[in-house]
Order: C-alpha cells, then sequence, then structure tokens
C-alpha cells in the first residue's frame, strides 16, 4: 500500500487553534497543497492577517510575515517588490480584508501586484467573538446585529470579488466555497491556479472561499456547512469573476 | 485493500469526516478521550475503507492518512 | 542642494532602493526625487494609496531583507504611527523622515518642532523607542541619512530623521560620500525564501504568552540601553565660560547660533547645546553643563510649546533655573526675540 493522502510538506506539525470544525484548516491544508504541488515552498513567502488566522505564520512551513489588521497586501507588496521572483500570497479574513484593510487589497489590486490573496468569508468576526462583519448577511444575527443586520442601517454584505473584478490589475478572480468534497477539490484547483498566474507574473490574483464559523454561527460543524450552502452561496455566487488571458 | 490512520492526538471531534464518509465506517470512539478532551474519530471496520481520502479531504485538522 | 532632495539622494547613496509614500507639504520633493532617481538605480518606488499603506510596505520590504525608507510630514506621520510600532515589534530596520509642520490636527505647513514628544515619546503603542536623529545642515542631513540606514541595520530598530518645512526647503552646498557606510551582517532574518539552510525567518510581533512577550520587550531594551551608550550624540558650541546655555536642535539651533554671535558683542557669553540624537537624549552632555559654575541658567528654544523642555528640565536636574521660549504654529523665533529672553534671564539671575 501507499500513502494516498497526507499532510502536505507545506505545512508545519504544529496543531491549529482553530474551533472544531472550522474550516480555515481546510482552506490552509489546500494552501499548502498547492505549494507542495507546484514545488514553490521554498520560493514563497505568506503574510499572515489579524484575526482567526493570526497564527497561520506558525502553520505555513515557509517564510513568513505577520501584517497589522487589514496591512497584509501592503505589507506583500513591499515583500514582492523586493523579491519579484518569489511567491507572495497573503491569507486574509473577511473584517481584515473588506472591512479595515479594503484600502489596502483596492489599491493592490488595481496595480495589478503579482500577489495572491486567499480570502476566507465566513460572514462574521471569528476571532473577537462573531461581531458583525462586511460580509454578514442581511437578518444574520451577530454579537453587533443582535436583531438580525438591516440594509437601512448597516448597508449590504460586501460582494468583495465582483468589487475587485472591475480592477484592470486583476488578473484572475475566482469565489469558490468548502462546504463538500467536489467543492474542496474546484477550490484546491483555483488556489493552484492563482498561484500559476502568478508565476506567470500575470497580475493580481485572488480566491475567496466561502466558510464556516460553526462558534460564532451558533451552529454544530455539520450544520454550518448546510448553512453556508443554503444562504451564503446564493448570496455570493461561486465561480471566475474575473480572468484575464 | 485501503488503510485509514487518524492523529488522534489532533482530532477535535468536529465529526465532518463522519458525515462525508460514503461507507459510514467513520465513527465517534465514545469510549475514550484524546489529550484535547475530545472523543476523537476512528474506523473500526476498516475492511469496508475504499481509500477515497474524503474523510481526509474534509478533515480541517489534517488528523487522517490514507493508504491503498 | 535643497534639503528635501539631499534627504533623498544622500538615502540612494546609501543603498537604500526602495521608497514608498504618500503625498503631503512640505516633504513633497523627497517622494518625487526618490520617483525619478529609483528607477535610475534598479529601484522601486510605489505612490502608496495612503499613509498607513506606505508604512507597511515598509514594514514588508524591510522584513524581506532590504534597505528601505519612507517620508511624510505632521499628520501622515500620525498615520504611520501604527505600522512604526509594528516595525519596532517585529525589529525591522528602516528609515522614517518627517519634515514637521504646525500642528494639532490639519495645523498648517509652516516649520515647526511639535512632533518632539510623538518622535521621542513613542507615538505608536507599546514599550518602544525611535532613534531620533536631528539635522541642522544640509551637509548634516546627508550624513545623518547615511549614519541612520546603518543604525537602523546594526541594531534592527527603526530610525527616524527630524526636520522641519524650514530645514527641507533650504539650500545648501553638500558634499557625498564623507562618512564610510558601516560594516554590516547579512540579513538572515529576512524572509528571502527558505531553503532550509537557517531557521525559518518569521517576521512578526505577536506574543500571545505574556511571559514570552515580557522576554522580548525586555530583549528590546537591552538594545535600547546599548544605543543609549554608543550612538547619543550632541554638539556643544562656546559652552566654555557661557553664562546662559541654550538648549535647540534642527533650525532652532541655527537661529541660536546667530544669537550667540550678537550676544557676544554685547558682552554676553550664551553657549549651545545641540542635541543630534532626540532619543537617545544627551542628558548627560546637559546635566555636566549645567553643573559648571559659571552657567547661572538653562534655556531650551524651540518652534513648540515646550516639548523637548521636559527633558532639559528632567537633564538640568534642578541644578539651575531651567526656563523655556518658544514660538509654535509654523512661527519661527528670530534672534533678537530669543536674545530678549536671555537678557531677561540674565538680569534675574544676576540679581
Amino acid at each position: 500500500m501507499k500513502k494516498v493522502f497526507k499532510r502536505p510538506e507545506s505545512l508545519t506539525d504544529k496543531p491549529m487553534h482553530y474551533c472544531p470544525g472550522c474550516t480555515h484548516g481546510i482552506v490552509h491544508r489546500l494552501v499548502a497543497e498547492a505549494l507542495d504541488e507546484l514545488n514553490i515552498r521554498q520560493d514563497t513567502i505568506g503574510v499572515a492577517p489579524v484575526g482567526c488566522a493570526v497564527f497561520a505564520y506558525d502553520y505555513f512551513n515557509c517564510d513568513m510575515q505577520e501584517a497589522a489588521h487589514g496591512r497584509a497586501p501592503a505589507v506583500a507588496t513591499g515583500i514582492k517588490r523586493v523579491h519579484p521572483d518569489k511567491v507572495v500570497f497573503t491569507y486574509q479574513g473577511d473584517g481584515d480584508l473588506a472591512s479595515i484593510g479594503a484600502a489596502e487589497i483596492v489599491h493592490a489590486a488595481n496595480r495589478g501586484e503579482k500577489i495572491t490573496a486567499i480570502f476566507i468569508n465566513n460572514a462574521i468576526y471569528g476571532m473577537t467573538g462573531g461581531q458583525m462583519a462586511p460580509t454578514t448577511l442581511l437578518d444574520q444575527v451577530t454579537a453587533t446585529s443582535p436583531y438580525g443586520r438591516k440594509a437601512e442601517t448597516e448597508g449590504y454584505p460586501i460582494r468583495i470579488s465582483e468589487m475587485l473584478s472591475t480592477l484592470e490589475g486583476a488578473a484572475y478572480i475566482e469565489r469558490v466555497s468548502v462546504h463538500d468534497i467536489k467543492h474542496i477539490n474546484h477550490a484546491k484547483k483555483a488556489i493552484r491556479k492563482a498561484f500559476e498566474y502568478q508565476l506567470q507574473g500575470r497580475g493580481f490574483t485572488m480566491v475567496e472561499v466561502l466558510s464556516t464559523c460553526p462558534t460564532n454561527w451558533g451552529l454544530t460543524p455539520l450544520e454550518s456547512l448546510k448553512w453556508l450552502k443554503d444562504n451564503m452561496i446564493p448570496y455570493y455566487p461561486l465561480g471566475v469573476k474575473r480572468e484575464v488571458e | 485493500m485501503a488503510r485509514v490512520t487518524f492523529n488522534e492526538d489532533l482530532c477535535k471531534g468536529c465529526k465532518l469526516c463522519v458525515a462525508v464518509c460514503p461507507k459510514k465506517i467513520v465513527k465517534i470512539a465514545e469510549d475514550r478521550i484524546n489529550n484535547k478532551g475530545y472523543h476523537p474519530a476512528t474506523v473500526e471496520e476498516m475492511d469496508k475503507c475504499i481509500g477515497c481520502a474524503f474523510c481526509a479531504m474534509m478533515c480541517p485538522d489534517v488528523v487522517i492518512e490514507v493508504e491503498k | 542642494m535643497k534639503g528635501n532632495e539631499a534627504i533623498a539622494e544622500a538615502a540612494i547613496q546609501a543603498g537604500c532602493r526602495y521608497f514608498f509614500g504618500y503625498p503631503i507639504t512640505p516633504q513633497n520633493e523627497i517622494p518625487a526625487y526618490m520617483a525619478k532617481r529609483l528607477p535610475q538605480v534598479g529601484g522601486t518606488f510605489i505612490q502608496a494609496e495612503s499613509e498607513i499603506s506606505a508604512i507597511n510596505m515598509v514594514y514588508g520590504a524591510a522584513g524581506a531583507g532590504a534597505r528601505v525608507m519612507t517620508s511624510s510630514s505632521s499628520p501622515g506621520i500620525s498615520l504611520k504611527q501604527e505600522g512604526i510600532s509594528y516595525i519596532a515589534g517585529a525589529e525591522l530596520p528602516c528609515l522614517i523622515v518627517n519634515i514637521v509642520r504646525g500642528g494639532p490636527g490639519l495645523g498648517g505647513i509652516q516649520p515647526a518642532q511639535s512632533d518632539y514628544f510623538q518622535a521621542v515619546k513613542g507615538g505608536g503603542h507599546g514599550d518602544y523607542r525611535l532613534v531620533v536623529l536631528a539635522p541642522s545642515t544640509i551637509q548634516e542631513v546627508v550624513d545623518l541619512v547615511q549614519e541612520g540606514f546603518d543604525i537602523a541595520d546594526r541594531y534592527r530598530n527603526p530610525v527616524m530623521i527630524l526636520g522641519d518645512g524650514m530645514l527641507g526647503q533650504m539650500m545648501e552646498p553638500v558634499e557625498f560620500g564623507k562618512r564610510k557606510p558601516a560594516e554590516l551582517p547579512p540579513k538572515e532574518w529576512a524572509t528571502a525564501g527558505w531553503k532550509g539552510d537557517r531557521p525559518r525567518a518569521v517576521i512578526n510581533s505577536l506574543f500571545i504568552d505574556p511571559q514570552a512577550l515580557e522576554d522580548h520587550v525586555k530583549k528590546i531594551y537591552k538594545k535600547y540601553k546599548a544605543i543609549r551608550i554608543n550612538e547619543t550624540r550632541a554638539e556643544c558650541f562656546n559652552c566654555e565660560d557661557a553664562e546662559i546655555i541654550v538648549a535647540a536642535y534642527g533650525t532652532t539651533a541655527r537661529i541660536v547660533r546667530s544669537v550667540i554671535e550678537i550676544a557676544s558683542k554685547e558682552g554676553i557669553k550664551v553657549g549651545l547645546i545641540r542635541p543630534i540624537t532626540l532619543w537617545p537624549f544627551p542628558a548627560e552632555t546637559i546635566r555636566s553643563w549645567a553643573e559648571k559654575d559659571h552657567v547661572k541658567a538653562v534655556l531650551t528654544v524651540e518652534m513648540s510649546m515646550g516639548q523637548m523642555a521636559e527633558d532639559v528640565t528632567l537633564a538640568v536636574g534642578g541644578r539651575k533655573p531651567s526656563l523655556f521660549y518658544g514660538r509654535t504654529g509654523g512661527m519661527v523665533p528670530a534672534p533678537l526675540e530669543i536674545l530678549a529672553e536671555i537678557k531677561k534671564i540674565r538680569e534675574g539671575a544676576l540679581k
């Protein structure tokens, strides 16, 4: 018998701190597998965010920098300009990327920075205890939208991938999900493709991954997958939003 | 012939592997707890395993290795 | 050469190849010069979307092992404080130039020294220090830029050049390459791609375990102790038989030199202590002069409401009267104003 599935080399041995059933771990593994398959682990520099994935620098087995909240695309810009021959990626949640770091991601994309953003959208702030995110769905109850998010007072959930896809500097933007095996397999392909685009020097790339937050959604891990499928995908349609040939 | 191996101490008992197994052989070991304090996932009827690796792909904590 | 352009050219001569900035008056000549010059020497200039992004690009590039700088003016430096704290926490070397203008708030665009507290007392959050260099001539600007980069690299700490609009806009002849660059160890800690030939590089300022954070901060403070011992600098002029010693830095120190000249013609002996490093502060130099019998009082002159004056008073330690005279908001004190103040003090001291 031979091993057909094992821990990718691009992940360290450190046990991950995420809550049971949180899909951050799946996305970490997909990124690591893509780095392994492209044999670029030693030529990759990652940037960790602030939020649940703040310890990503402990998990990805490559050179890493930890950025201030929302600033990962600016930090990645600095790294990439110094090492244009290396692969540089950011790993950011929705509070980090879509709220406090909205300017940084827009302008990194617009400059066509040859970096890859892995954007985790779980419609909530996880680390700080389940507050409303820019991506929180209408009527979704969170710690800071206790009566449900209302468009009149909190505005509508932001579709970041669609927004960034209007920018000329963006070479590839796709929204994927990890709520079942089929979608996990596809998410992996998208992440790998984003890195390939970066290696080819095509421009800014981003993969938005719809993810779960069982703890702050108040659901079991399994219920969370269903909630994602039933509630998030209708508002955040999956698919390629921009691809420059 | 296939085999899955669980690194039980990494398991957080989220049961996503249980739900995704097409052969329904991944179970939660109610008789023991791991060093994180969870009942870990396990497979007893290993002969029924087809090595599809769905459990491993679904696992958020990279607990599972698959041989075929 | 204009002060702002001298800063930029000196940085290039010092091997800086990355500049990230955002427009703000009165430092715009620096990014403009860099935008033109850096591509000629294989470097990179980015006009960022904000000062916040610019300083975080500096963080990324410094962490990647590059010699890198940014420049701004007071309100822009306020925006950079988040990044500066992270840069200090992650022990990254870089040069930050602040061409100070009047504040608070949007303030004005005329020269001021009212960012002293922000520069030397922290500015951002947490236990950290910036090395703050205060040039007084354009030649010194050139020398301190080179030296600033070297100090930053040697101690892995951000260094700030604190100037003002007057210094930035002033023109004086300069000579480059007077100061030889330091011999520095390779940056093996930088994220430059990992071949397993060194420990995995992680640039980080997060230490969730309180003991680990205390240990980290104590390690940084050991460095600061070494900086205090090795890098504290001040110029003393005409202090030997001075009755009144004036403490002033940067542009104000230039004005005080004229005051000393006029005063000596009137038979008033005035000396100048000019801190070149505002942090580490040359407290020992000030203390040792304040102890001398011939010194009757110490006067701090600043273009602020009295910021460095607090450190001078601490250094004087009650040995002699420690007084302050300043103009602020972009107003520059004239030599005769300062002289009048000195005369008043002198009369009081002789009574």
